[in-house]
């Protein structure tokens, strides 16, 4: 049981990576507390994992949301030993079609929701003995996209944050590690609008498969198996990193 | 001497720093520059001032109208405006701290961006195709971490990719517009304002300059020089890429403490 009785914040958590990375918690030996603002996804989840996980309501721009939210896993779970921020939006503009509107809702959501989620959790992790911070970055924090202009500069923000916090929480002594994990395009309900369509003769599903090297999209479970390493004590050495799970897309 | 000459240039954050050396440097290699910033610049400063708020849209259209008004064209901006937000930590940092920082180095950017491509676009006499050189301001905490101000991190975090989107969207849309983003390490500029009030100036300096493996801090013109070369034809096959002026902080091992405290 490589995360037992520790207890994992996942925003985020009702789909995709966020609810792999639940299923992975439990399975080995850990507590979820799956945070969404899908209640029903979020909930239904939490009852077929069983007595290892609880849900709570979460909107990630929402700080007393986040405090809500560390606060339920503390009292439920006993303490607070790893946060997954999972959550974010995937949006398709660029510099010239994106209002500052639009600009601003996905950095709210991908950048400042870390930001806020890393700054709920580190006391109560500091107070739990220490843990492992996880900020799911993209593949668009490392290399530029045209399409993706606001989401490449929120994941950008994303991956230069993670370090910020790795920095603070080292020189704190705080026993908290933090690291960013940076998918290529995961088979996930965020990509979904991606998979229809056409674009030079493929099929949008096509089309994101040519990207990878290994010639298809990501699962869900393999970027959730190593969050999992990065959440669990196989990784006590690793702080303010970047793991990049893509299928060679950035080689 | 003149190879800017006829080009027009905007540098934000031009009245103070690195950005008042960079209106020099562009306005000595022949440039027409506007030095656009919320604050008046030195009394005899280069270059034509215009009050600009980084943070408003409209404050960009109306520089935009302004320089295409009076110039007919636009061919290089310098986004270097830019916040350090006080030295709050990822534990400290309030919502409208971390607004406020994202507003000016973040949003400022991409407005700027956003409307100087469409100010670059315009041809005329003597310019007869869409061209330009973007250059954003970012730092060496977008490329490597220190216990700082996390805003500040986060928001040169997204400099740095946004850049790379701008210069791979233009690329494919043929405008003839490049986009790069520049690291500077410890420049000794008004953004360390806190620092020298709390330890004093010569004291600071030392300091942070010690923690960098050429020995001392970095001066605004030699961050006004990367960025004169980045907007000159001199890097026409330069674009989406990263520059670190740093003293070499980057470049591999050094002791993190000064800059995190």
């Amino acid at each position: 049981m490589r995360l037992e009785n520790k207890v994992v914040l996942i925003s985020g958590g009702a789909s995709g990576i966020g609810a792999e990375t639940a299923r992975r918690v439990v399975r080995e030996g850990g507590k979820a507390v799956l945070a969404d603002r899908d209640e029903d996804k979020g909930r239904a989840l939490a009852q077929e994992l069983g007595e290892s996980a609880a849900f709570v309501t979460l909107d990630v721009v929402d700080e007393e949301a986040w405090q809500r939210a560390v606060a339920a896993a503390v009292e439920t779970c006993g303490g607070l030993h790893g946060l997954l921020n999972a959550a974010g939006v995937g949006v398709r503009n660029a510099i010239e079609d994106c209002s500052l509107e639009e600009y601003r809702r996905v950095n709210d959501i991908n950048s400042m929701g870390t930001f806020l989620g890393c700054k709920a959790a580190i006391p109560a992790m500091a107070r739990s003995g220490g843990g492992s911070i996880v900020n799911v970055s993209s593949v668009l924090g490392l290399r530029g996209a045209s399409y993706a202009m606001a989401y490449c500069a929120s994941k950008g923000a994303v991956r230069s944050l993670t370090k910020n916090v790795a920095m603070h929480c080292a020189q704190m002594k705080y026993g908290i590690r933090c690291n960013s994990v940076h998918p290529g395009y995961i088979d996930t309900p965020m990509i979904a609008p991606r998979l229809s369509g056409t674009i030079a003769n493929m099929t949008g599903r096509q089309w994101l498969e040519t990207l990878h090297p290994l010639g298809r999209l990501g699962r869900a479970e393999e970027v959730a198996d190593m969050i999992l390493f990065l959440l669990s004590d196989e990784s006590t050495f690793s702080t303010g990193s970047e793991f990049v799970c893509d299928g060679g897309l950035t080689a | 001497m003149s190879e800017l000459s006829g080009q027009v240039a905007v540098v934000t954050g031009g009245s103070s720093g690195i950005g008042a050396a960079t209106v020099a440097l562009l306005a000595e290699a022949g440039a027409t520059v506007i030095s656009a910033d919320i604050q008046q610049p030195a009394t005899d400063a280069p270059g034509r001032f215009v009050p600009h708020d980084v943070t408003s849209e409209d404050a960009w259209k109306a520089l935009l109208a302004d320089v295409l008004g009076r110039e007919g064209r636009l061919d290089i901006l310098v986004n270097n405006a830019g916040v350090s937000g006080g030295w709050a930590t990822i534990e400290t940092t309030t919502v409208e701290q971390w607004r406020q920082v994202e507003a000016i180095n973040s949003e400022g950017v991409f407005l700027g961006c956003k409307h100087a491509i469409e100010g670059m676009k315009v041809t005329g006499p003597g310019k007869p195709e869409s061209k330009g050189s973007i250059v954003n301001v970012s730092s060496i905490a977008a490329l490597i971490g220190s216990a700082g101000p996390a805003a500040y991190s986060a928001s040169k975090g997204a400099v740095r990719l946004l850049s790379k989107s701008v210069a791979l969207y233009c690329a494919e849309k043929k405008y003839g517009i490049r986009c790069n983003s520049v690291h500077p390490g410890g420049i000794d500029t008004p953004i360390f304002d806190p620092l020298w009030q709390a330890m004093g100036h010569e004291a600071g300096k030392a300091m942070i300059g010690s923690h960098h493996p050429i020995g001392r801090m970095g001066e605004p013109g030699e961050i006004g020089e990367m960025i004169l070369w980045l907007a000159s034809d001199r890097s026409r096959f330069v674009t989406g890429a990263e520059f670190t002026p740093d003293g070499g902080v980057t470049s591999g091992l050094i002791r993190r403490t000064a800059l995190a405290s």
